[in-house]
């Protein structure tokens, strides 16, 4: 038994239940927020010691044997996406103490939290098709209700359009769930890598990775199926949106990661020049739609969509140096993609808007807020000892190495698009004087008692953009030991045998359908 | 059996497709309930279509005796149904509040937030 893979799913279902359970106690909710988040992120720390271990950590649920079970499958990629939901998750507990308004908390923002990070866990843990289907509804469920907490009209236009893209992208991944087991009979990813391989009728296969990948490109927001994401990342409580920002896009990333090259790697020949170019253009449409923007959340969502071209780019080229490339830019965008939205909150707080024509003055007035956002924003756009600065590194040699110039030129030439804009929002929020129309709310300079109330929220909303700020250098300073752990990854990644001989065995499964004399 | 369904399935979808396309909200949620359907039927028209005995072991024996039905796909559809309904259940509630909020059913007139 290993309960160090069990327990990412298992906890935050607790906690959330639990959660439930103290409805009207506000209080105990906050502390279950950041007791669960906690442990969330320890069990994330023994599992990747685990994995890095011995390669592959499998249970089987209920000891019903891979295939005919549900397995979680842990390897390295899994691990270190548990990490940073465990990171991101603690993070997000501690600023929603003082950013999340009481009336969202008796509307249950605590045990929705808890639901959505027990659905990206089950979802980057499960080794069953099917499986991942439910944990992506789960997360969905989740985020729906979320995404409308307080229920305001830019929030329902945002929510319509949500909610009828990731459904679509749900019944097409239901679809292709469905196809897929009447092809091979089999629901265990790594039992349908096998016997995909050896299909007859492989254009059939081929059909089906493109369904995967348009399934999964919605969720991820790759072009150009990303439009439901500028249109609400923006509208819901910021905590919520850092949530999002961080967590959500990144689910349908890993799951490209996994179906590709567990599932469908004989497939890369067909679908490498489409995810290759869909890449490309996914990083120039969301920086292009970065640059046009002037509210501050925008302009971080439209971000989202560019990186998450670096990321399909580096599942694109396909040699492990990229992939663990493209497993270092989520690693990185997590952090610090959150680190801005969190900012966001925070000058929101002390400004009153997210509007940049309306904000500056910040950096006279907030000097260390400053810094934090100039380590993100700059990490973002790759400058060097930073962490983007890796994760584009990598990815970029890894491309001239694949001889893909175009693609390669096009990533260097999106980190430039990318400083533009931070050097936007650095200018008009941080340098630029206060513009004398702003009415700053009162609750940034109140007295007395009001005053100490506010800063100490204030100081709990800064706790986790310091540490994330912090991370951001750290990895750029460790890159090294963090690079042989991606290298690891990209290398399991490309050795499908090896996930599938940890799940399956060596010995040859007998389908159930065959067993029970089912004729096709 | 299979081509009568094949046919019912890619008239779903199509319908469904076609709701979803429409402006009004109603119907983008009548296309989501079909299209959930139409996947549904066609995971169970996918898995096989056989008449079979349910897979229930006798006592004392190790497999079922005879021809049984795949029990498989029929607890894919079961799960996948209950999901779509609870999915369905908010969406339902969404376009009500986003009617009364917005005040209009309208999608062309809902884009606020794509400018």
């Amino acid at each position: 038994m290993r309960p160090e893979v069990a327990l990412p799913v298992i906890i935050p279902l607790l906690c959330g239940a639990v959660s439930l359970l103290f409805w009207r106690s506000r209080p105990m909710q906050r502390f279950i927020a950041v007791a669960g988040t906690l442990a969330l992120l320890v069990v994330g720390l023994w599992l990747i010691t685990s994995v890095s271990r011995e390669g592959y950590v499998v249970i089987h649920m209920g000891s019903w044997q891979a295939p005919y079970g549900i397995s979680l499958v842990a390897d390295m990629l899994s691990a270190i996406m548990i990490l940073l939901t465990g990171i991101i998750g603690l993070g997000l507990a501690i600023y929603s103490l003082a950013s999340t308004s009481t009336q969202h908390e008796k509307f249950g923002f605590y045990p929705l939290m808890h639901l959505l990070l027990a659905g990206v866990a089950g979802a980057f843990l499960t080794g069953d098709i099917f499986n991942l289907y439910v944990w992506f509804e789960v997360m969905l469920v989740a985020s729906f209700a979320l995404l409308i907490l307080g229920g305001e009209k830019a929030q329902m236009e945002g929510a319509i359009k949500y909610v009828t893209l990731n459904l679509l992208a749900s019944v097409i991944f239901l679809t292709a769930i469905g196809l897929v087991y009447g092809m091979v009979g089999t629901l265990n990813m790594a039992d349908i890598g096998q016997r995909l391989a050896e299909a007859e009728n492989q254009g059939m296969v081929e059909v089906l990775a493109i369904m995967f990948m348009i399934a999964f490109g919605i969720k991820a927001a790759a072009f150009p199926l990303f439009f439901w994401l500028p249109a609400s990342y923006h509208t819901p409580a910021v905590a919520v949106s850092a949530l999002f920002a961080g967590l959500l896009t990144k689910v349908g990333v890993y799951s490209l990661f996994r179906v590709f090259t567990l599932m469908f790697d004989q497939t890369m020949p067909y679908v490498q020049d489409i995810l290759l170019w869909g890449a490309a253009f996914t990083m120039v449409t969301g920086v292009l739609g970065a640059a046009a923007q002037y509210e501050f959340r925008r302009i971080l969502s439209f971000h989202i969509v560019s990186q998450i071209g670096y990321m399909i780019l580096g599942l694109a080229l396909f040699t492990p140096l990229a992939l663990a490339g493209g497993i270092f830019a989520v690693m990185h965008n997590i952090i610090v993609k959150t680190n801005l939205f969190l900012i966001s909150g925070i000058t929101n707080r002390l400004q009153g808007t997210y509007q940049l024509k309306k904000m500056g003055g910040l950096f006279k007035e907030r000097p260390w807020l400053s810094v934090a956002f100039f380590l993100s924003a700059f990490s973002l756009a790759g400058i060097p000892p930073l962490s983007g600065f890796f994760a584009k590194f990598v990815i970029v040699r890894a491309g001239i190495e694949a001889e893909a110039y175009v693609v390669t030129a096009v990533a260097l030439a999106v980190g430039l698009m990318t400083l533009y804009s931070m050097v936007k929002i650095w200018n008009e929020v941080f340098w630029k004087s206060l513009p004398e129309d702003n009415l700053v709310p009162e609750s940034s300079t109140p007295s007395g008692d009001e005053g100490r109330l506010v800063k100490s929220s204030l100081g709990l909303m800064y706790l986790p953009v310091a540490i994330l700020a912090l991370f951001a250098v750290l990895i750029g300073v460790f890159a090294q030991p963090l690079m042989e752990m991606m290298l690891m990854a990209g290398e399991q990644l490309m050795d499908p045998q090896g996930y599938m001989d940890a799940v399956l065995g060596e010995e040859r499964t007998v389908l159930l359908r065959d067993a029970l004399e089912v004729s096709p | 059996m299979e081509p009568l369904m094949a046919l019912a399935i890619g008239l779903l979808y199509a319908t469904a497709i076609y709701m979803m396309l429409r402006r009004s909200i109603v119907k983008l949620v009548i296309g989501l309930m079909l299209l959930s359907n139409a996947a549904n039927l066609l995971i169970f028209t996918s898995a096989g279509m056989t008449r079979g005995a349910p897979p229930l072991i006798p006592e004392g024996a190790l497999a079922p005796a005879g021809q049984v039905a795949d029990p498989l796909p029929q607890a894919l559809v079961l799960t996948a149904i209950v999901i779509a309904f609870g999915v369905l259940a908010f969406a339902v509630v969404l376009i009500r509040r986003a009617y009364e909020i917005v005040k209009a059913d309208d999608l062309d007139k809902m884009k606020d937030t794509d400018t």
